[in-house]
């Protein structure tokens, strides 16, 4: 669906990573963690094209003044990357946005009671804390954070309150484990005793090795793509991402914005 | 009073003149959600060819200052997959589709002119001679008059359908290639296609596409396809169809002055996926508003 979302906040939670909260139609309560959203930075020609973000949150706020009725509300995480995403940091509450939305296949929940592992980093976490949402609901989960640097540690807090265990790592050493995340990973799994799930949103690099691990274990393995998109419902086909028995001669492109952005790990083709 | 929006285009009879360009509304499902087909005056499919296509690798797409790049590689699912999955859908909407299609040589297109000549559901056919992300299949024979004019011919012997060629921009002289498309048979010209062009990622000194270069398309280029539109309306008797950055009722009216008679939106709508329904309307309310009973009347009625 298409509607106009007011802005109510707009803050930025680590240098160079925004959240903002909007206001949504009652239909957005029902989106599902891994859909995401495409908003119209402006009404002019530059930027042309709207910007894919994976919906953060979900809820209800009551407006400050009085008499007034729970309404829902909607959540992004962003990073400013280039001249779109400024724009957007810009804004204030009470701007208007078009947004176009919720859009995609989101992630499948799995079993109750099994291990959830969530993996992730920077504006991936965005996915990945409205699943952990859902997740806590029936299972003991554990967030493994990663970035280059503590910056891209995000809404660990947030994640804590939920109960989940968190573990991080950057590649500089300033917050948590120095090195990858997936170290951390790799060892909750050689110590796992029942059965797990992995859910996995982030950098390309760390999805590839979160895949391989999880094809290695045998594990069943989920994750969220990021693509470069005109449309976000399936027309411009500028978002695929090869398939597993993907080649030149036996072509099988999925396109991320409408089969996925979550896929089944073993669905993709990935580096050895 | 309710104006007279309907145009007959090489014998397709539109309710308006806002068609939905090939390439950017999918097979028409797509869309279906965000408007109401059965309000504009056609769609183009994606481009058509004998065997699926699997297009180029990704990066496909970048945004450029007022429009976007695009090098998808005419990814399709083939003719078979067309007529199995995407024709059913197309027989439930009562709303002409249009097959856009291609082929790597002559008799690959006069094969799926005649495929698609046996397709009830389709009203018309679109003869991309013009995608400039392939090495073969469209640009090839889109660039030299001889060739272009050996593809019409072939195509036109192929089906009675409505024959629509689609041109590229990418030309020293437009009206040429269009002149050539007439004498061969066409039906109607649409136009523009992309004006091939490039983006360099500075930092990783590299291109910004994998397919290096890519087919420009939005807002930017809509003087140049105005232009060429005026230039081909004026010189050959053909229905023209203007196709170029139209993102309104105000771009698609100007088209129509220049001289063609309907239009088709493309990139618009990948930023509100409703525009071609968006624009028939206001297109409407502007004739409304200015006392134009028929749009027939304004089809090149531009004072020079």
């Amino acid at each position: 669906m298409q509607f106009t979302a007011m802005i109510l906040s707009n803050i930025e939670v680590s240098p160079g990573y925004w959240r903002m909260r909007m206001t949504a139609p009652a239909e957005c309560a029902s989106a599902r963690p891994g859909q995401f959203i495409m908003v119209r930075v402006n009404g002019a020609i530059d930027p042309l094209l709207r910007r894919p973000f994976g919906i953060f949150d979900v809820g209800t706020y009551t407006p400050a003044q009085s008499g007034a009725v729970a309404q829902p509300y909607l959540e992004m995480l962003y990073r400013v990357v280039g001249k779109g995403t400024a724009m957007l940091s810009a804004l204030h509450g009470s701007d208007l946005l078009d947004i176009l939305g919720p859009l995609g296949t989101g992630f499948e929940t799995g079993l109750a009671d099994e291990e959830k592992l969530i993996v992730g980093g920077g504006v991936g976490l965005a996915p990945l804390y409205f699943l952990a949402k859902e997740l806590v609901k029936t299972s003991p989960v554990r967030l493994f954070a990663g970035g280059r640097t503590r910056d891209d540690i995000l809404c660990i807090t947030e994640f804590e309150r939920l109960g989940v265990e968190c573990y991080t790592a950057t590649e500089d050493g300033s917050l948590g484990e120095c090195g990858l995340v997936t170290e951390a990973l790799l060892r909750r799994l050689d110590s796992l005793k029942g059965k797990a799930s992995i859910y996995a949103c982030g950098p390309h690099g760390m999805l590839n090795a979160v895949a391989n691990i999880a094809l290695d274990r045998k594990i069943p393995c989920q994750v969220s793509l990021e693509g470069y998109m005109a449309c976000g419902v399936g027309a411009c086909l500028g978002c695929v991402a090869p398939g597993q028995g993907h080649s030149q001669e036996t072509p099988d492109f999925r396109c991320v914005c409408t089969e996925g952005p979550v896929f089944k790990s073993g669905e993709l083709k990935w580096r050895d | 009073m309710k104006p007279d929006m309907t145009v007959n285009c090489a014998g397709i009879l539109l309710r308006n003149p806002v068609m939905a360009a090939s390439g950017t509304f999918g097979y028409g499902e797509e869309f279906a959600e965000y408007m109401n087909l059965e309000s504009i005056g056609a769609f183009v499919t994606k481009g058509l060819s004998l065997k699926p296509r699997a297009g180029n690798s990704t990066p496909r797409i970048v945004e450029t200052p007022g429009g976007m790049l695009n090098a998808i590689g005419l990814q399709n699912v083939g003719i078979d997959a067309f007529i199995k999955k995407k024709v059913p859908f197309l027989r439930s909407v009562n709303t002409p589709a249009i097959a856009n299609f291609f082929g790597n040589s002559i008799d690959e297109y006069a094969e799926l002119a005649r495929r698609l000549d046996e397709i009830p559901e389709v009203a018309g056919l679109e003869v991309n001679i013009s995608c400039p992300n392939v090495k073969q299949g469209g640009i090839v024979f889109g660039t030299d008059p001889a060739s272009a004019a050996s593809v019409v011919t072939a195509c036109r012997a192929a089906t009675k359908k409505p024959l629509i060629v689609k041109l590229s921009p990418n030309v020293t002289d437009v009206v040429v290639m269009a002149k050539a498309c007439e004498d061969s048979g066409a039906d109607a010209l649409s136009l523009i296609n992309t004006l091939t062009g490039m983006a360099v990622d500075l930092n990783r000194r590299r291109p910004v596409l994998a397919n290096i270069t890519g087919g420009l398309s939005g807002p930017a280029i809509k003087p140049i396809a105005l232009r060429m539109v005026w230039q081909v309306a004026k010189a050959v008797k053909l229905p023209v169809i203007g196709i170029g950055g139209i993102m309104n009722a105000t771009d698609a009216l100007e088209f129509i002055l220049a001289g063609a008679s309907a239009v088709q939106v493309g990139t618009a709508s990948f930023i509100n996926p409703g525009a071609v329904e968006q624009i028939a309307g206001e297109m409407e309310a502007w004739m409304v508003a200015n006392g134009v009973a028929d749009i027939k009347s304004l089809i090149g009625a531009l004072e020079t």
